[in-house]
């Protein structure tokens, strides 16, 4: 019977060390592309709150740059005004959404017609619909930006990404796109770029239909802060995450009260149980007599 | 079993309606003089877990379907709009999502509990049984509540999951259109899925009730094996295994409660934050990491039909442990042969689960392939062998004198030495 269990030692080992030895193989052949560098964001951690001032500039960029082909739908402009947001006051939310055209109506006769946005209007994607984007930029089709701070991200690979819950590591998304605006690189020799395409080390396949967007000194920043490619994909990718995930501060908030709450709650449920129980772990019935 | 104190109507209500609906009693006798062996250790709480997180499933569920809208036009930004428009929309989606994972990791606990120790023997089969079975509904509700957002995931894990069973000789194909209500996944498919969902956690919840029936007509294992035999054995379920059960409620809730204030995409693809599109394959289809595993063992066969049979076996065996497992004795402790067995096949599922996550590519398919092997040989071949060729270690004769064993050196520290 000992031989049995030997048995099962060495299979186990055996199995151990085919499940090892083919995992070592795989190693580089997956990742074409490279592993974004991390960045420090403010509404990293439990703790975390959005910058207002870094989402203004990030709406900034967004306005002047990414809005030219990237719609941004899911967002409204009432959206700027609210609370964990990029802090403006109503009244400049709603001159932000004057300033854009919406498409309304039908009118009494019929037809649809622009007006000036107003503060519950949504932000008016660039192009009509997926198919003038496509024929306007050669192919190419941008993204809604809604949600793209979410629906974007790396492998961290194992056992990195293990690491990650307990480090309350969420921001894979905003890396990976301050990467990609900071990515671009003229094409090592021999890399072959397909047509209308630009080489972004940090893009899957590393050739991007997007031109590079942002260069030094493009956006005009009024408050100090460095007006250079690396502090833009910052900026903007922190208010692209706020685009995303708008209530994080709330959700932040709440749930360090929970997670009080519960904490205390589970130990005075564990104090209960221990007193309960102190009677039937010690029941002098049970008690072995001692010799 | 028995000997603990019954139920007496207090008052002239209560004993007008224990004549009618002798509904006290039963809440008494099943839920506060319930006998419970007094060994059980924390492993036996994910019950009472699992019960919380149906309770939450559904609460958060009934909730969610009054802003969710079921058409491939309208669900993602619905959605979205849970998210950002309804008051705390964000706090139950994120709740429901997570839950689901927790749900499923407290159930594989609990099962894993229950092979440890040898719950599913005699006279717990059909006890066992119907676990199976609500695992099977929690893998189906589970996977229909993930296509519900109508993201890039949620559109090709329909589209993958539900060719499965073109894999069917013959009939396959009709059989997909029929499941699609059409010749694509598409509006219809998402209606019914989003139908079976609201309906399947009630047929859990019956099932639950069967479940806890079951359980209560058998008893409780406990970690000797050994059934409770006298009351000394037991302890009444009120107020022992309840504020033992919520002191474990509370501390999984801590750790869920983690997962959904500070981290609650990790869990989450981020493609399926990306709106469905037929016409454009994501990189990797991954499944929700509950279903690696078998989803691992899918792909580890090179022949569709074997690998939907291997993927369908892989569940339905767990079915059949009351009868291929020949050992008298139930608990791991006192199998040690068997304890080992039963650890290397949990690593299997744990290495099956990061494979499933990879892509099938040289030798992660071997490595999958090898644990696929080791996954059925246990069940198939293992465990019905070992039970008549191990030595065991002797039993207590009973629980109160496990307890006994377990105290002596407790109770050594007071003699002063």
């Amino acid at each position: 019977m000992r031989n049995i269990a030997k048995l099962h030692r060495s299979i186990f080992t055996l199995a151990v060390a085919a499940t090892l030895s083919v995992l070592g193989a795989w190693s580089a052949s997956a990742q074409d592309a490279e592993a974004p560098p991390r960045q420090t964001w403010s509404f990293h951690g439990p703790f975390g709150t959005y910058d207002p001032g870094q989402l203004q500039r990030g709406f900034k960029i967004y306005r002047e740059v990414c809005a030219n082909c990237h719609s941004i739908k899911l967002l409204s402009f009432r959206n700027l005004a609210e609370p964990g947001g990029p802090g403006f006051t109503e009244a400049q939310a709603s001159a932000i959404a004057a300033s854009f055209q919406v498409t309304a109506g039908p009118n009494d006769e019929g037809n649809m017609f622009q007006r000036p946005g107003q503060i519950a209007d949504y932000f008016p994607p660039p192009f009509a619909n997926d198919q003038a984007a496509r024929a306007a930029l050669g192919g190419a089709l941008p993204p809604d930006m809604s949600v793209l701070a979410k629906a974007r991200g790396y492998e961290a690979g194992f056992p990195y990404f293990i690491f990650d819950a307990f480090k309350v590591y969420q921001e894979d998304g905003p890396d990976y796109i301050h990467a990609i605006i900071t990515g671009y690189e003229d094409a090592p020799a021999g890399f072959v770029l397909p047509p209308g395409g630009q080489y972004n080390k940090y893009f899957p396949g590393r050739a991007i239909g997007m031109p590079k967007p942002l260069s030094d000194g493009q956006v005009e920043y009024t408050d100090g802060t460095p007006m250079n490619v690396d502090q833009y994909g910052r900026d903007v990718s922190a208010f692209l995450m706020w685009a995303a995930e708008p209530t994080l501060d709330a959700r932040h908030r709440l749930g360090f009260q929970v997670m009080i709450f519960l904490i205390v709650f589970t130990g005075l449920l564990y104090l209960t149980k221990k007193k309960l129980w102190h009677d039937v772990l010690h029941d002098p019935e049970l008690e072995k007599p001692r010799a | 079993m028995s000997g603990h104190s019954t139920y007496q109507p207090q008052g002239p209500f209560m004993q007008w309606l224990e004549r009618r609906l002798p509904i006290a009693s039963f809440v008494y006798s099943s839920f506060i003089a319930y006998p419970t062996p007094r060994n059980l250790n924390y492993w036996w709480t994910f019950g009472g877990i699992l019960s919380f997180m149906l309770g939450v499933q559904i609460i958060t569920g009934i909730v969610l379907a009054m802003h969710y809208t079921p058409h491939v036009d309208f669900a993602f930004n619905s959605v979205e709009g849970i998210m950002r428009d309804v008051n705390y929309g964000w706090l139950l989606r994120y709740v429901h999502a997570n839950g689901a994972s927790f749900f499923f990791l407290a159930v594989y606990i609990h099962i894993a509990r229950g092979m440890y120790y040898g719950s599913y023997k005699e006279p717990r089969e059909v006890l066992w049984i119907l676990g199976v079975i609500l695992f099977l509904l929690m893998v189906a509700t589970g996977f229909m509540g993930y296509v519900l957002p109508w993201g890039q995931m949620s559109f090709w894990a329909a589209t993958v999951i539900t060719n499965l069973f073109s894999a069917i000789p013959g009939v396959g194909d009709p059989i997909v259109t029929w499941l699609w209500g059409g010749y694509a996944v598409g509006n219809p498919t998402l209606n019914r899925f989003y139908s079976l969902h609201y309906l399947l956690p009630f047929v859990i919840a019956g099932v639950v009730v069967l479940h806890i029936w079951a359980l209560h007509v058998v008893g409780q294992n406990n970690p000797t094996g050994v059934e409770a035999k006298a009351d000394k054995d037991t302890v009444a379920f009120t107020p022992y295994a309840t504020i033992k059960d919520s002191f474990c409620i509370g501390l999984f809730c801590v750790l869920f409660a983690f997962f959904v204030f500070y981290i609650p995409n990790y869990l989450g693809h981020p493609d399926n934050y990306i709106p469905a599109n037929p016409g454009q394959t994501p990189t990797h289809i991954v499944p929700e990491w509950y279903y690696l595993p078998f989803y691992a063992i899918l792909r580890a066969i090179p022949n569709k039909l074997i690998g939907v049979c291997a993927l369908g076996l892989a569940i339905v065996s767990l079915a059949f442990l009351p009868w291929l497992d020949t050992s008298r004795v139930r608990s791991a402790n006192y199998r040690p042969a068997f304890r080992q067995c039963l650890f290397i096949f949990f690593a299997a599922v744990i290495g099956l689960g990061y494979l499933g996550s990879q892509e099938p590519s040289g030798g992660y398919v071997i490595a999958a392939r090898i644990l696929t092997i080791y996954y059925f040989s246990f069940i198939w071949i293992i465990l019905p062998v070992l039970g008549l060729v191990e030595t065991t270690k002797p039993l207590p004769n009973s629980i109160s004198e496990s307890v006994l064993r377990q105290g002596a050196p407790a109770s050594a520290p007071s003699s002063g030495a």
